[in-house]
């Protein structure tokens, strides 16, 4: 299987620096841009790629980088999001610490297309250690000659620079991101205007996420066709995949769009541990509804598929689930996340999550009322597609999810059902 | 307020930015390092270095949940509760600094080293259960392990 993201992931960590990046083949595609293409050539290319937006939303990179105006009275900025916090998700962890050259290439090609002088990687604070390393990493390329003024001996001029959050599930959204960039707490924004018009600091900004730039260097290099090949008609490229949970080989997986998920756990991650049987599979990090055994058998890694059966590919954080996990306590668990994670804003995400919170409170002690399972999945409905921004969605989908495909796990916290179940016994 | 060195890092940061106010959630870390939490003077001498009003930081470090406005302990054993680690029993890491330090969960130690949190995603769901002592981590982290850690901390 041909590697797009990972190829340097064997060193350890030597890649850092800069020296065995460029004798591995680094900084060859930017060196190839500046000698040979015009920006939009290069929006082009990563156009034909069909690379999307691997933060979650799986929008098509070349698009958002069109939307771009040409002529800007403001500065313009790229801005990779680094903020990982979906939970199941730990990619863009291993893609810094491992290979962070590698995402400053990308990030200066797309900032060439863009032609922005000044940009930013917005990083969950909680990365402290990685802030270092791509910090020394900017600095070996400024030496270089690879980032700065006067790149490779072109007017080119293109700066990078760390900003750590503090622990805010909601900066992983564009538009709170860009507001905690700012020095403000992370609210998101109306859209429209969108970022690409008016985004950081006023000025047209394309944010992406790490995994997304760090296709780029690849795409340059091997051009949009063969980037796109790799994969399915509609996704293409490679996908990291974090796996998580109940699998003998938990970690970070990059395979072609369109591998069966089947093979991810059963071959690639050795299996359930301890021989037991399969209960469920969250397919693409905490916000995304859950899968049966049934719906893994049928499922191939690539936005269509999983959305066909119900769900998203969204971050790539595949949860494993083994049989002795009870649904509802999972559900409870995530729930919580969000509620701690809503920013407060807008009233059906903050109200919406501790209400959910509330009710599961007293059904986790087999005290549910009779159409508490309802109540969940009314309130849940209640918050869908009503909230200012995506983090109310997320909340709201993986509880209904839950609740389709496990009801039984719900029922029995109900307290009637309870008293049944255990006369019963 | 700060040491000269991080006064310099603060110089620093706000070159990064066309706005100083930018600069306010790298330099609270500084502060939190310096002072083990964010104190009053912190707040103050910040919004005069970044041209902003008290409230304005205010509203800022109560909103991230990395910032303490109280003192904590000198080490703070930050727990990952969500879905991953708490599938390779995070719990149990829990109960083993409770019954190793006789702290709960938001609570510290009479002298002031230790504070047990419990915490949302870390992003190291494929390496759980998590432990995170102020900025360093210990992956697949098991409860003899995390009585070692605690040991040579103390």
């Amino acid at each position: 299987m041909t590697k797009v993201l990972t190829t340097r992931f064997d060193l350890k960590g030597e890649a850092c620096d800069i020296d065995v990046y460029i004798k591995t083949g680094g900084y060859q595609a930017l060196t190839k841009v500046l000698k040979e293409s015009t920006p939009d050539q290069v929006i082009e290319e990563v156009k034909k790629s069909s690379l999307r937006g691997r933060g979650g939303a799986g929008f098509p990179t070349g698009m958002k980088w069109s939307f771009v105006p040409k002529q800007s009275a403001r500065p313009k900025y790229v801005v990779c999001n680094a903020d990982e916090s979906e939970p199941g998700t730990g990619k863009d962890r291993d893609l810094m610490r491992y290979d962070p050259h590698q995402l400053l290439e990308g990030m200066a090609i797309a900032a060439y297309a863009l032609n922005a002088p000044n940009n930013y990687i917005y990083i969950r604070g909680e990365y402290w250690y990685i802030i270092a390393i791509l910090e020394k990493a900017i600095a070996q390329a400024k030496e270089r000659g690879y980032l700065g003024k006067n790149i490779l001996g072109t007017d080119f001029e293109c700066n990078i620079y760390v900003h750590p959050g503090a622990g805010a599930y909601i900066c992983g959204e564009e538009t709170a991101l860009l507001e905690s960039l700012e020095g403000k707490r992370g609210h998101p924004r109306l859209k429209p205007p969108f970022p690409a018009i008016v985004g950081l600091y006023g000025g047209p900004t394309v944010v992406n996420n790490v995994e997304t730039l760090a296709a780029v260097p690849w795409i340059i290099n091997n051009g949009g066709e063969a980037y796109k090949a790799l994969g399915t008609e509609k996704s293409g490229g490679t996908k990291m995949f974090t796996v998580s949970g109940h699998v003998n080989k938990p970690g970070n997986y990059e395979v072609p769009m369109g591998y069966p998920m089947r093979d991810l756990i059963y071959k690639d991650c050795g299996g359930i541990k301890g021989g037991k049987q399969l209960k469920g599979v969250i397919p693409g990090g905490s916000s995304m509804p859950v899968f049966t055994p049934e719906d893994v058998e049928k499922a191939t890694m690539d936005y269509e598929s999983i959305a066909s059966l119900g769900s998203m590919l969204g971050s790539g954080g595949v949860i494993v689930m083994d049989e002795t996990v009870d649904m509802f306590e999972m559900t409870m668990n995530t729930i919580h996340f969000y509620k701690h994670e809503s920013c407060g804003w807008c009233t059906p995400c903050r109200e919406g999550t501790r209400w959910l919170y509330k009710v599961c409170e007293r059904m986790k002690k087999y005290e549910g009322k009779p159409g508490d399972v309802d109540l969940l999945d009314d309130l849940a409905g209640k918050i869908l597609g009503k909230s200012f921004c995506a983090l109310g969605d997320a909340a709201a989908m993986p509880v209904q999810g839950m609740i389709k495909k496990f009801r039984p796990d719900f029922e029995k916290r109900i307290k009637q059902n309870f008293v049944q179940l255990t006369a019963a016994d | 307020m700060f040491s000269p060195e991080n006064e310099k890092k603060i110089d620093e940061y706000i070159s990064h930015y066309p706005v100083k106010r930018s600069a306010i959630l790298p330099a609270l870390h500084l502060a939190q390092i310096e002072h083990g939490y964010v104190t009053d003077e912190d707040v103050q001498y910040l919004a005069r270095r970044l041209d902003m009003r008290v409230n304005e930081v205010e509203e800022v470090v109560t909103f991230y949940s990395m910032y303490s406005r109280k003192p904590i302990g000198q080490y703070k054993l930050q727990v990952c509760r969500t879905l991953s680690c708490n599938l390779a029993g995070c719990d149990k890491i829990t109960e083993q600094i409770n019954h190793k330090l006789g702290i709960k969960v938001n609570e510290t130690t009479p002298d002031g080293r230790f504070t047990l949190q419990e915490v949302e995603c870390l992003g190291y769901c494929d390496l759980a259960p998590v432990l995170q002592v102020n900025f360093d981590y210990y992956e697949q982290i098991t409860p003899e392990r995390t009585e070692e850690i605690i040991e040579k901390l103390k």
